[in-house]
């Protein structure tokens, strides 16, 4: 019997035969931390009487949840991450240097083949690359950066074929989003999605990340996809290293096979309180709203970034709007930089700040006011999800955020797309 | 230990932020303190209810979305041992196992009702609701991890046993 991606690497790296169902005790390549988790999984592991990382080097900080820090709560989490990363030869990356799962695939930290966990269930992202990367809580990632090893459930896989190409204004989030709506918020617990299909080539590296990002809010343990050109050249230029594609076997086994024509997707949007409420654009338009945001580990990459400029290169933001851009990195800040795209922002009426979480999830900045409406790019709208209970939370492609930003309602990023 | 005390009912997909708000976990340290927060943005007065000893009784798909470990701390924290659902996250499952928060799986959480009062038999895998007088099933648990929630979690299993064994029930 033929094997999915996901037991092929698991098997890889369990040493066993592993089949979707059985339970495995697997080598870890890489764990990544930031500073959202309590307690800090260093401070479990040293309560464990930790004496050493299995891999200094492969044990990754990450700064990015409230930074700059807004409380002293939190700025001491900071100096005790910055502390534990001087005290064990840790890589750190400190406030402003963006987002943790950006910084993970563009540092070259994150490659094809590998296991990786991480301390934040978007840890799945890296699964566009052609890995296993799935998010845990802080006491598995202290008992994994102890042994180097975690216990896995080998998951079962849905298959993702996609076909055709997206049509003009319709982005990968839009995909998502349908994808999140259609199998529902539990419809891929505890499994792996694998994405395939000639569909794939007309969506690049960065906008495949934010399909596998969402894999989590369909309950799934790791979005995937097959190898292709488009993924090996991202990848070269970011390692020397040498890695290992991981195709599935034509006779794997699926659980189920879920066939997309990408041609006939619109614009989505998941509306308030579960992201499981896709709707088609049309279902939504005229909502009013208070503040968009873009930015985020879904949807703030350089890609994000162009087309919400060239929407708003000659509209101004509506008036008492905010509209709150945020690079997922500062590789991705200075590339929009140089490409003018912040000058465009700024000029619009937009405001930008620093690489990081942003008000994703209510931490430190943006919150919204009672009976307020955001519209964001981010990956969740739960209530309170942005920090106010009373407000709503709509998601979106970076390309309808910034329609809407400068309607003041939903609007279809296609009337600025026409050309 | 016994398992008896008051219902409180939930629906479908109770997600980590709705547990825990991001705005409290991030910054308060301490977890009684994160703990009277609890269900704040379902419920702002939920913790105010909580007798030690209670229950949580969900739908499906219990404790969705973000990894954060304090969303089955705070339930602990506040009193209530113990939460049965049709279906949990994957992550909150893992994590709560961790912490020492006992979960159980049961596809006839619609029968029990708010407010009912419930034993929990963990030999014969059922709840006694005892305001209606009726008995419901609950998915076996197995007894290493049992094991592993009564006593305290993961981290105190390991400190106890001077090490992490792997679901090997004979061990136990």
């Amino acid at each position: 019997m033929g094997k999915t991606i996901s037991e092929k690497i698991l098997s890889n790296k369990s040493g066993t035969d592993a089949k979707a169902g059985q339970i495995v005790l697997a080598k870890i390549d890489r764990a990544m931390s930031h500073d959202g988790n309590r307690p800090i999984p260093l401070d479990i592991w040293k309560d464990l009487g930790g004496k050493k990382i299995f891999d200094p080097k492969n044990y990754i900080l990450i700064i990015d949840h409230s930074a700059p820090s807004p409380v002293e709560s939190i700025s001491n989490v900071h100096k005790k991450m910055r502390q534990y990363a001087k005290q064990l030869n840790l890589k750190l990356f400190d406030v402003g240097e963006g987002v943790c799962h950006q910084i993970m695939v563009e540092k070259g930290l994150a490659l094809p083949g590998e296991l990786i966990i991480g301390s934040d269930s978007h840890t799945c992202t890296y699964g566009a690359l052609n890995l296993f990367a799935t998010g845990m809580g802080s006491t598995d990632i202290a008992m994994a950066i102890a042994e180097g090893k975690q216990w896995f459930r080998v998951p079962e896989t849905i298959r993702i074929i996609l076909n055709g190409e997206l049509p003009k204004g319709v982005f990968s989030k839009d995909l998502i989003l349908y994808l999140v709506g259609k199998l529902g918020a539990d419809g891929a617990n505890y499994m792996a999605l694998e994405f395939s299909g000639e569909g794939l080539k007309s969506i690049d590296m960065e906008e495949r990340f934010t399909i596998t990002n969402m894999a989590v809010e369909m309950g799934a343990k790791v979005g995937i996809m097959e190898p292709d050109e488009i993924m090996i050249k991202w990848v070269k230029e970011r390692t020397k290293k040498i890695f290992e594609l991981i195709y599935p076997d034509p006779d794997a086994k699926y659980l189920e096979t879920v066939i997309v024509d990408l041609s006939k997707l619109s614009p989505y949007i998941s509306s308030p309180h579960q992201v499981e409420n896709a709707l088609p654009i049309e279902e939504v338009l005229g909502t009013h709203i208070d503040q968009g945001f873009i930015g985020s580990c879904t949807n703030g990459r350089l890609a994000d970034l162009r087309i919400a400029a060239k929407i708003l290169s000659e509209n101004n933001v509506y008036p008492n709007f905010r509209l709150i851009i945020i690079p997922a990195s500062k590789e991705i800040l200075l590339n929009a930089e140089k490409e003018g795209l912040i000058k465009t922002f700024l000029n619009a009426g937009a405001l930008i700040s620093v690489p990081g979480c942003g008000p994703c999830a209510g931490n430190h900045m943006g919150i919204p006011a009672d009976g307020e409406r955001v519209i964001s790019t981010s990956n969740r709208n739960f209530k309170g999800r942005m920090g106010n209970r009373n407000a709503e939370v709509f998601l979106a492609s970076p390309a309808t955020v910034a329609a809407t930003a400068i309607k003041g309602k939903i609007t279809d990023p296609r009337e600025f797309l026409k050309d | 230990m016994e398992l008896k005390g008051k219902v409180h009912k939930f629906g479908d997909n109770i997600s980590t932020d709705d547990i825990i708000a991001g705005k409290y976990k991030n910054r308060i340290l301490s977890p009684d303190e994160l703990a009277t927060h609890i269900m704040e943005n379902i419920d702002p007065k939920f913790y105010s209810k909580i007798k030690k000893g209670d229950f949580i009784v969900a739908g499906k798909n219990f404790g969705l979305g973000s990894s954060r470990e304090t969303a089955p701390l705070v339930i602990l924290k506040s009193g209530i041992p113990c939460v049965i659902a049709k279906s949990f996250a994957r992550i909150f499952y893992r994590n709560s196992i961790n912490i020492g928060l006992l979960l159980l799986i049961s596809p006839n959480t619609d029968y029990i009702k708010n407010g009912d009062e419930i034993e929990i038999d963990i030999e014969r895998s059922m709840i006694k609701d005892i305001t209606q007088n009726k008995d419901i099933a609950f998915d076996p648990v197995p007894k290493f991890m049992f094991k592993v929630i009564m006593e305290g979690g993961l981290v105190h299993h390991f400190k106890t046993h001077g090490g992490f064994f792997f679901g090997n029930e004979e061990e136990v």
